[in-house]
């Protein structure tokens, strides 16, 4: 669920809950038609890349206040996070997200990206992990920040769901994802990893 | 504490110290990334790619800080510096030898990071404790890597154990310079920015003295105590008689350099 305080929408953080209005639901929905260009059948709205999302018109530096539907002229803020620091894919997406945000009907948009708190995988929906492995890719385990067990913990095959699986490299074919093996159909098949 | 904070011979200080991390992790990840297509075995190729990836990644954050002190462009201090205005450590610019080499410089490197990150998460200084936090995540991975590939080196065969041995001979008098204090780190220290070097190093080559021991491996001595001449020869960090970064920039900064107005992609 998202939450909107004083005009800030924020991606479950928000303490004061409030419906969003019109135009923050449309911004959302099209953040959400923004894929990860390394994994296409995830939206970066669902990986938890999106930081915040917030309005800025005359009327709201006025008064401080936030009511009713903005107008086109405001200046639609997004706020995204990158997955790894030397992912090239932030470009990516931070440009696939203006556009998407100005076909939604917002010609002015600003995108920029905060680097703290860094993401963590265990930011990304239940629903994208179950997207994940449909699409082949193991999906990271929730770790609550014990990485290190996290890491070691077994992973079940995306294939076949034995859950005999080997690393055979730690690094594969996204800076995000790690190669492993599969004991039960010997096939190979990535993992994305715990972060 | 921010950038507006700073006094300003702390600023300059800290300018030296971060352009000093950007510049280690740039020359390292252009040194791993000319493995690309020529390590030994496919998986490795794209896992030594990735790891420069990631080096690169952390240099543009590192460089990233520099731009909010004095506002030059990162792509302009990776490709529009010479060479006596880098501030590398002599470790990372040796050039990449064997696999063996590579990997036990990754993994001195790796070890040498396990120590400072997580003392610079907790800087003072707001902007590296964040990318420290981000960083510090990532670099799991590589200790992990290149961890593993010491121990089968070293445990392999005896020409894996041979060339293992040679590539330490090599880069463990090359440490001391790694893990020198820059002119201005005292005052940096002072004000909590960033660790007392003299700490980080005595946390860093007992961790690691400890570690080349369990493999059974032998240490040459080092400049700091009086030893090999490859340290004498590599100075400091601002000193650089060799001509290996040079040659190193000579070929990363080509192509940039071509063509300053073009725009990257």
């Amino acid at each position: 669920m998202n939450s909107v305080l004083n005009g800030v929408t924020t991606n479950e953080r928000g303490p004061q809950p409030r419906p969003l209005d019109a135009s923050e639901q449309a911004v959302w929905q099209a953040l959400a038609t923004v894929t990860d260009p390394e994994i296409p059948v995830l939206n970066i709205v669902e990986m938890g890349l999106v930081r915040e999302v917030s309005f800025r018109t005359a009327a709201t530096s006025a008064t401080g206040a936030e009511t009713g539907p903005r107008a086109s002229t405001a200046t639609v803020h997004v706020v995204i996070t990158p997955t790894f620091s030397g992912c090239p894919a932030l470009h990516v997406i931070e440009e696939n997200v203006a556009s998407a945000v100005r076909d939604a009907g917002f010609p002015q948009v600003e995108v920029t990206s905060r680097l703290s708190p860094p993401w963590s995988t265990d930011e990304m929906t239940d629903v994208a992990r179950r997207k994940l492995e449909e699409f082949g890719i193991a999906p990271p385990q929730p770790h609550g920040g014990l990485l290190q067990i996290a890491l070691d913990a077994p992973v079940r095959c995306p294939r076949c769901g034995h859950p005999d699986t080997r690393l055979r490299n730690p690094f594969g074919s996204a800076l995000c994802r790690e190669i492993r093996t599969c004991q039960g159909c010997h096939e190979t098949f990535e993992r994305f990893k715990p972060l | 504490m921010t950038a507006a904070d700073l006094k300003p011979e702390v600023r300059a200080a800290l300018v030296e110290r971060l352009t000093a991390l950007a510049d280690d992790e740039l020359v390292l990840g252009h040194r791993d990334a000319e493995w690309t297509g020529h390590a030994p075995i496919l998986e490795e190729d794209i896992a030594i790619a990735n790891v420069a990836q990631d080096e690169i990644g952390h240099a543009v954050l590192w460089y990233g800080l520099v731009q909010e002190l004095t506002g030059a462009d990162p792509d302009h201090l990776a490709f529009f510096r010479d060479a006596r205005e880098f501030r590398s450590a002599a470790l990372v610019e040796q050039p990449r030898g064997d696999w063996a080499f590579t990997m036990l410089r990754q993994y001195l490197f790796d070890t040498y990071e396990a120590e400072l990150l997580p003392r610079l998460m907790r800087s003072t200084y707001t902007p590296i404790s964040e990318v420290a936090a981000k960083v510090n995540r990532e670099e799991l991975f590589h200790l992990r890597h290149s961890a593993l590939w010491v121990e089968r080196l070293a445990f392999g065969t005896d020409e894996s154990r041979r060339r293992l041995q040679a590539a330490v001979n090599d880069l463990w008098p090359l440490m001391p310079q790694l893990l020198a204090a820059l002119p201005g780190d005292a005052l940096l220290a002072a004000e909590g920015i960033y660790p007392d070097t003299a700490e980080l190093a005595g946390a860093v080559m007992p961790r690691l003295e400890g570690e080349l021991a369990r493999l059974e491996l032998s240490l040459p001595a080092t400049d700091a105590q009086g030893g090999a001449d490859a340290a004498v020869a590599a100075g400091t960090r601002s000193e650089r008689g060799d001509g290996l970064l040079a040659a190193l920039l000579a070929d990363m900064q080509s192509v940039a350099r071509a063509d300053p107005t073009a725009e990257s992609w």
